[in-house]
């Protein structure tokens, strides 16, 4: 007999973990509106300030979505930093300037984005390699190799191109609404495709998975290339925000360590086979809105990096008691 | 007649909303075996959990040797004497024998390390006292060591912790017969050298050949209590509050069997030789053998999981050679895995998503609920509805749900494929006597529709009462064929492969 038999039944309806983030989400805008009110601030609680808020996120929530992918299937990319860079250099390096070349450029950059993903996705479904390692190595790899070539921006991305990043449409920046389609767009495959489904599977139980006639190499493969495509198109966002690419941008941004935690704290469990995209949105939402907190507050940037690891560390104890409560 | 060392009396414990145990006593002597009986849910686990420390009893009182106590965590039950050995062994498995037997406890050298020497020997001691001890190295890694060994082991710490009282939870069920065989002369082995023992089991041929008492459970009380192990009926009866009739399913009768499905021709692999398999629609061929006999690796290389690399597999008229689960579900095998927790179920997903896995795997990219049926949860639930699993809802995640009901689910998961080939790998292990003959009755029901059905099992009056045939492997060979109605000692003899018989 197992513990769960002796459990008693657990009730439906209001599931604690599916609206988590959207709670943390409300606490942190809470204290958002709170401390802009208390500092005497006000001019921060505008409509534009919340949109530059968001604006600022969009290459991490772009990141975000993919690495949501990865870790439903209990797998994990470190390499997204490296990659984003690489990307980012690429494309400007093959556009150079020349409105021409933007096709060629982005199709390049999603191209390595696959290359990166199959590679990943085949070293841990095929090689058995665990994922920190396969993709710690895989980020190593790119960064060396991007270094060995460049070491400072290159190339230069057209003013049509910078439409990614500038363009406004109304008052929404295009970025936004991008990031907000990406994020529709991977909702509804998780969702409503066999592909989703399949992934939600792998991630909650491969051995069954496989027994059921689901091809787990090839899911965790999948997952892989859109994690890594993603960080593709993080790196041609951040490309045309900075008008060129440079070798460290990625990793100046922490894109992997922080898409990690905005997908973690969107309350998708590293073990894999629970969450999804709205929880991972919440959490780059909660990431913005605190680090606005202590823009206005005037927290010292250190003290805010302090801050952010308790959070982080904290967001994530506060699931495992609540989880660990379901079960026993 | 000696005082009893455990004593529990009136124990009352409620969870949110269930009443798990109401006014239960129960107590057990030194140098006696108190079978502890009951379905799943009854609250043998809950009994025990109080007795260890791990739930604290709302009222009622525990006397161990005459004191009452009040146990705040398994570490103060332990200390006193009370070892429980769950299914799940509490042993490391990359550390040797002698650092499991002495793990926290380990005897040091007048500098302080570890005194391996006499850790070893002490070793030694303990597990002279078993059967098994001539094939036990105290240097060998514990994950080296098959099941039966680790659980004479796990054992061994705790006769060696001074335990006065052992408590096992269902300690056969995954053990074959001659490993059940030596687990048997353990229990006497503790028996005799004075320890209480309480056992927890389904199975009634161990209460026979084990019990002293017998204690059954039901819905949290006392169900009955025997002073002498009663016949089999007696105990059945108070398990389930009625005489179970029709226990197995009536085998086919010769109209109901019809084409062959399934033809094996010469096929092997690397642990398998000169299969040759025939099951046709409408039959149970039951599979019985001793552990590594190569039964499941036959089911393995069936679904294609670990496929054969010769001879010649024929599903319903046509060749076939399926490299992957996949190819053989599309070709119209389906499989129920051994082992529902790891192998066949996601725990933290609903009963109906389980129930989907296999059809939305085989699903179109787009696959709406109106548009296919492989998406379609309607379906599903109808089926689920059909199977009669009792759940708060299809919503619930299904590891709240009981084995029996589990197992349903995934019937439910292979119906909703029509497969042509059904492999039941031990279809009722961990499951209440009363599950279990639902599960008989739903694998007759499978075959009257049509399907051919293999099952494996370790137990043999299981493969003896549903199965129509029983092939009988050894060492990757079918070496034996009986019809409906062999006996248990037949089957065993042509299993071993040996004139004596271990009944």
């Amino acid at each position: 007999m197992s513990i769960a038999e002796d459990a008693p039944p657990r009730k439906t309806g209001f599931r604690f973990e599916r609206w988590a983030p959207l709670i943390l989400l409300v606490g942190a805008f809470v204290i958002y509106v709170g401390i802009a009110l208390a500092t005497d601030q006000a001019q921060y609680l505008t409509f534009d300030n919340l949109i530059a808020i968001l604006g600022r996120s969009i290459a991490l929530g772009i990141t975000a979505i993919g690495q949501t992918f990865v870790i439903l299937v209990a797998s994990i990319d470190l390499s997204v930093a490296s990659l984003i860079s690489a990307t980012a250099v690429l494309a400007s390096v093959v556009m150079d300037g020349s409105p021409a070349m933007i096709v060629p450029a982005v199709l390049a950059a999603v191209a390595l984005g696959g290359v990166v993903g199959v590679t990943n996705g085949l070293v841990v479904s095929g090689l058995k390699v665990n994922p920190l390692i396969a993709t710690l190595g895989m980020s190593l790899i790119i960064q060396g190799c991007l270094s060995a070539f460049v070491s400072n921006f290159a190339g230069e991305v057209p003013e049509a191109f910078q439409v990614f990043a500038y363009g406004e449409v109304g008052p929404f920046p295009l970025a936004l609404l991008f990031l907000a389609a990406m994020a529709v767009i991977a909702w509804a495959v998780l969702k409503f495709t066999k592909f989703g489904s399949d992934m939600y599977a792998v991630g909650g139980n491969e051995e069954a998975a496989r027994f059921a006639g689901i091809k787990t190499g090839r899911i965790v493969v999948l997952s892989h290339v859109i994690c890594s495509v993603c960080a593709a198109i993080a790196g041609l966002y951040l490309a045309s925000r900075l008008r060129s690419g440079a070798p460290w941008i990625g990793s100046d941004g922490v894109y992997d360590l922080e898409s990690i935690a905005v997908v973690v704290i969107g309350g998708t469990v590293l073990a894999g086979g629970r969450g999804g995209i709205w929880g991972t949105m919440a959490g780059m939402l909660i990431f913005s809105l605190i680090d606005s907190v202590f823009n206005i507050a005037g927290v010292d940037s250190f003290a805010k990096q302090v801050l952010r690891g308790i959070i982080i560390v904290a967001a994530v104890a506060f699931y495992a008691i609540r989880s660990k409560r379901i079960v026993a | 007649m000696t005082d009893p060392v455990i004593e529990m009396r009136g124990i009352t414990k409620t969870f949110p909303g269930v009443r798990a145990l109401s006014d239960v006593s129960f107590d057990v002597r030194p140098g006696e075996v108190n079978a502890l009986v009951g379905e799943n849910g009854a609250g043998k686990s809950t009994l025990i959990k109080i007795l260890s420390g791990v739930y604290h009893a709302d009222s009622g009182a525990v006397h161990v040797g005459g004191e009452a106590v009040h146990f705040a965590h398994p570490v103060e039950s332990l200390r006193a004497g009370i070892a429980v050995i769950y299914q799940e062994f509490s042993l490391l498995p990359e550390r040797t024998v002698a650092q499991n037997l002495f793990l926290g406890r380990e005897p040091r050298t007048r500098f302080g390390l570890i005194d391996g020497a006499k850790m070893r020997a002490e070793t030694k001691e303990v597990l002279a006292l078993f059967a098994a001890a001539g094939r036990i190295d105290p240097d060998r890694t514990v994950g080296e060591l098959d099941v039966a060994t680790q659980q004479v082991v796990e054992i061994a710490k705790a006769v060696s912790t001074g335990a006065r009282v052992v408590v096992m939870d269902e300690p056969t069920a995954a053990l074959n017969e001659a490993e059940c065989e030596e687990l048997f002369t353990t229990v006497d082995t503790l028996r005799d050298r004075g320890v209480a023992i309480i056992y927890i089991t389904h199975r009634m041929r161990e209460i026979t050949r084990l019990a002293d008492r017998v204690t059954v459970l039901k819905d949290g009380e006392v169900a009955a209590r025997f002073d002498a192990v009663p016949a089999p009926d007696a105990i059945v009866r108070a398990m389930v509050g009625r005489d179970i009739e029709d226990f197995y399913a009536p085998p086919a009768t010769p109209e109901e069997i019809g084409e062959t499905v399934l033809t094996v021709r010469g096929a092997g692999n690397t642990v398998l030789h000169d299969i040759d398999l025939d099951v046709r629609a409408g039959e149970i061929v039951g599979l019985a053998g001793i552990q590594g006999a190569g039964r499941v690796a036959l089911a393995m290389a069936l679904f294609g999981e670990t496929p054969f690399d010769h001879g010649e597999v024929t599903l319903n008229g046509a060749a076939v050679s399926f490299r992957n689960p996949r190819a053989a579900i599309t070709g119209g095998v389906g499989l129920l895995p051994g082992d529902r927790k790891s192998e066949g179920l996601v725990l933290m997903q609903s009963v109906r998503d389980n129930g989907m896995l296999t059809s939305r795997a085989f699903a179109p990219l787009w696959a709406s609920d109106r548009r296919n049926a492989n998406a379609d949860t309607g379906r599903m639930d109808d089926l689920l509805d059909h199977m009669e699993i009792r759940a708060a809802s299809y919503d619930q995640d299904i590891r709240a749900l009981s084995g029996g009901n589990q197992q349903k689910a995934i019937v439910a998961r292979w119906l909703s494929m029509r497969p042509k080939l059904l492999i039941f790998i031990e279809p009722t292990r961990g499951i209440d006597v009363n599950s279990k003959a639902g599960i008989y009755h739903l694998m007759r029901d499978l075959a009257r529709e049509g399907a051919g059905i293999l099952m494996i099992s370790s137990d043999l009056p299981e493969v003896i009462g549903a199965a129509d045939r029983v092939l009988v492997m050894q060492e990757g060979r079918i070496t034996a064929e009986f019809g409906h109605g062999a006996s248990e000692q037949d089957i065993m003899h042509a299993a071993t492969g040996e004139g004596e018989v271990a009944a």
